[in-house]
């Protein structure tokens, strides 16, 4: 038996020369730091989470109907008529809130750890650029379903575009291709949502773990494997502090697949709605244009972005400028390794200002996020008693804005003066979990 | 050193996760302060069944549930098709259809300015507790053109079926306004007293919950073995992380 397995190998190797080599590279030669720690699964976590959607997304498709009179219905067939279809629905609405939950917290392993800083930064340009498609690809799939909400969210997130002087009403009748969100945005949508950009994200997701593999991964120390003592018990040239990514990693990050499939499960059987969070109320109405829900929001994963938008004032006769800093929130990350010129990557070695800055940083994402989901309006109120609660929450919402952006000049100006005060980083990693 | 950092990372998730639900469920309490808990739970089969009755005799003469088969209630509800097509159906439809109320659209527009709503996905669109507080919540409203109002829906197009039940409710105003309702009162009893009607209610609530996802059945009787499937599949994967770690310095 094992000689017909490795004629086989050896059958596929003479016409395929290059597969046996690009296996080693990626997988039981690729020598990844033996000191990774929890934060280091949301990666293989977030390629979970994309296989999840696109399985479940591919039989969705095979039943949905992408009409506006026939969007809800096909959805309410989804949940009642086809076999597990109800199954197969929840897997792709929990995958796409766990989809950012996931991705948030791999990005923050980034700013953490400083793996965007040399010679990374082609990695998190990358990540970045699926950062950026993920979130088109969510906006546009939380159209599908054709509820009230998905229609609403849909007309106030494109009439963003119609705040560009000039050409913006144009644009966004362009974007839309009626003057009301239509089937004509949906089919539109739809095509973009299920062809298009899972392209794209697939052919990102592809270059930024092959631009990882060229350089090598990061871990929590800072600390560059390949520069330590060569030499371990598989290869005398491979850095001494690394082990091959398979089994070692493959059966370590298997545990935390268990893991997020738990919650997953969890979520998906008993709290598939997760109280209004990932399935909102309003969507169970289809799509009116003629009623308004009480409160438009978009979902979760996009509350701190939106929250920008409300935050900053128009002036000059134009609200562009709230657009403007919403896609600014997310391009000033893009620039991210050139802002910190600070040497020490890991925030275990690095200075106390550095600590502090990525404290306030992420409490403004939050705070950003509570004020995008309302939880700002109902707390104000009930902690501070019978204020102006717009004044209040602009006030903190602006705020969270300034100390968002000013994430970026603080960390510019604190490490290229040299005030940062760094500990000594370690020659080598200091043990592994 | 490591263990520090390592426990300070999971203290940092779990404050923030402790954050967003106790952020959450403030907004959920705040958002809807006067709704009574409905008590109402799609497991609890007779309660479905009895609330699938009151649903056919009082509702369905004006209200459809157009995502419903009544094939499917006969399965989920554990009823056979005989119970269901004799005792259920009397919209006339086949065992296989799903439920159309005879109500005309365009008549009851102009009977009550509105066409009654499809009440397929209610539970899901406007809570549990909000269609029970609902029901409990009509009375007597003589400036109302149907002589009816509603507490939670104010001005409701609706006419009250139940009243036959319940009984009449009159309202109190708080001192000094004309629309805002301090308490309700039954001035003339029901057939019904207000526990019988609230359980009645209670089963109505259920039964339109089921009604806005059947697979809510399915998924908490299938969800409780998955979970125990992936915590075995996860220890045994820890372990076999452990046998592989074990020789890694």
């Amino acid at each position: 038996m094992a000689n017909v397995f490795s004629n086989i190998g050896d059958w596929v190797g003479e016409r395929a020369p290059g597969l046996a080599p690009f296996y080693r590279k990626h997988m039981s030669a690729y020598y990844a730091p033996k000191n990774f720690n929890l934060w280091y699964y949301f990666g293989v976590l977030a390629i979970v989470v994309l296989v999840n959607q696109i399985l479940t997304g591919i039989f969705l498709t095979m039943n949905y109907n992408p009409s506006a009179a026939g969007a809800f219905d096909s959805v309410q067939y989804i949940m009642r008529d086809v076999e597990w279809g109800w199954l197969i629905r929840y897997m792709h609405s929990t995958g796409a809130s766990l989809f950012f939950v996931v991705v948030f917290l791999h990005m923050f392993r980034g700013l953490m750890y400083g793996s965007y800083k040399k010679p990374r930064e082609m990695v998190w340009l990358l990540g970045m650029l699926i950062f950026l498609v993920l979130m088109a690809e969510a906006f546009m799939g939380y159209v599908l379903p054709w509820g009230n909400m998905s229609f609403w969210g849909a007309k106030v997130i494109i009439s963003l575009f119609g705040t560009i002087p000039f050409i913006g009403n144009t644009l966004v009748e362009w974007i839309m291709g009626d003057f009301l969100p239509a089937d004509s945005t949906l089919n539109r949508f739809f095509a973009l949502h299920v062809i298009a950009l899972p392209i794209v994200l697939l052919l990102l997701v592809v270059l930024h773990i092959f631009a990882l593999h060229e350089v090598g991964s990061n871990n929590p120390d800072g600390v560059d494997i390949k520069h330590g003592p060569k030499g371990n018990r598989w290869d005398a040239n491979k850095p001494a502090d690394g082990v091959p990514f398979h089994p070692y990693y493959t059966v370590h990050d298997l545990v935390g697949i268990g893991f997020l499939l738990m919650i997953a499960s969890f979520i998906i059987f008993f709290a598939p709605t997760f109280g209004g969070w990932f399935l909102e109320h309003d969507n169970s109405i289809m799509a009116n244009n003629l009623v308004t829900p009480a409160e438009i929001k978009p979902v979760w994963y996009f509350t701190p972005f939106y929250a920008i938008v409300r935050m900053v004032p128009s002036f000059f006769g134009t609200a562009v400028w709230g657009v403007l800093a919403m896609f600014g929130a997310i391009a000033v990350l893009f620039f991210l390794p050139w802002f910190d010129r600070g040497q020490v990557r890991s925030i275990r070695y690095r200075g106390t200002g550095y600590k502090v800055a990525l404290g306030l940083f992420v409490v403004a994402f939050l705070g950003l996020g509570a004020v995008g989901t309302g939880i700002t309006a109902e707390v104000i109120p009930k902690w501070f008693g019978n204020v102006d609660l717009t004044t209040w929450e602009n006030l903190f919402g602006r705020l969270m804005t300034i100390i968002y952006f000013g994430f970026f000049p603080f960390l510019w100006a604190y490490t290229h003066f040299g005030w940062e005060k760094t500990k000594p980083v370690p020659e080598r990693v200091t043990g592994h979990d | 050193m490591k263990q520090w950092y390592l426990s300070k990372s999971l203290l940092f998730l779990v404050a923030v996760t402790l954050g967003l639900l106790v952020g959450s469920f403030s907004v959920q309490a705040a958002e809807e302060p006067e709704l009574m808990s409905s008590g109402a739970s799609v497991r609890d089969q007779a309660s479905l069944q009895r609330g699938a009755k009151m649903f056919f005799n009082y509702c369905v003469g004006c209200h459809s549930l157009k995502y419903v088969r009544y094939s499917r209630i006969a399965q989920d509800l554990n009823l056979s098709e005989q119970d269901v097509m004799q005792n259920l159906n009397f919209t006339g439809g086949k065992f296989d259809d799903q439920v159309i109320s005879h109500m005309p659209a365009d008549m009851a527009t102009k009977w009550f300015g509105k066409a009654p709503p499809d009440l397929s996905l209610e539970v899901s669109a406007k809570g549990e507790d909000w269609v029970y507080t609902y029901l409990n919540s009509f009375y007597l409203d003589p400036h109302s053109p149907i002589g009816w109002n509603n507490t939670v829906l104010p001005n409701a197009a609706m006419p009250f079926p139940l009243a036959e039940l319940q009984g009449l409710q009159t309202a109190t105003m708080k001192p000094g306004t004309t629309d805002v309702v301090e308490k309700l009162e039954i001035s003339h009893p029901g057939t019904m007293t207000p526990a019988q009607y609230q359980q009645s209610m209670r089963d109505l609530t259920s039964f339109l919950q089921y009604a806005s996802e059947p697979a809510a059945l399915q998924r908490e009787h299938y969800g409780i073995w998955v979970v125990l499937f992936l915590a075995v599949f996860t220890f045994l994967a820890y372990l076999l992380n452990k046998e592989y770690w074990k020789d890694v310095h």
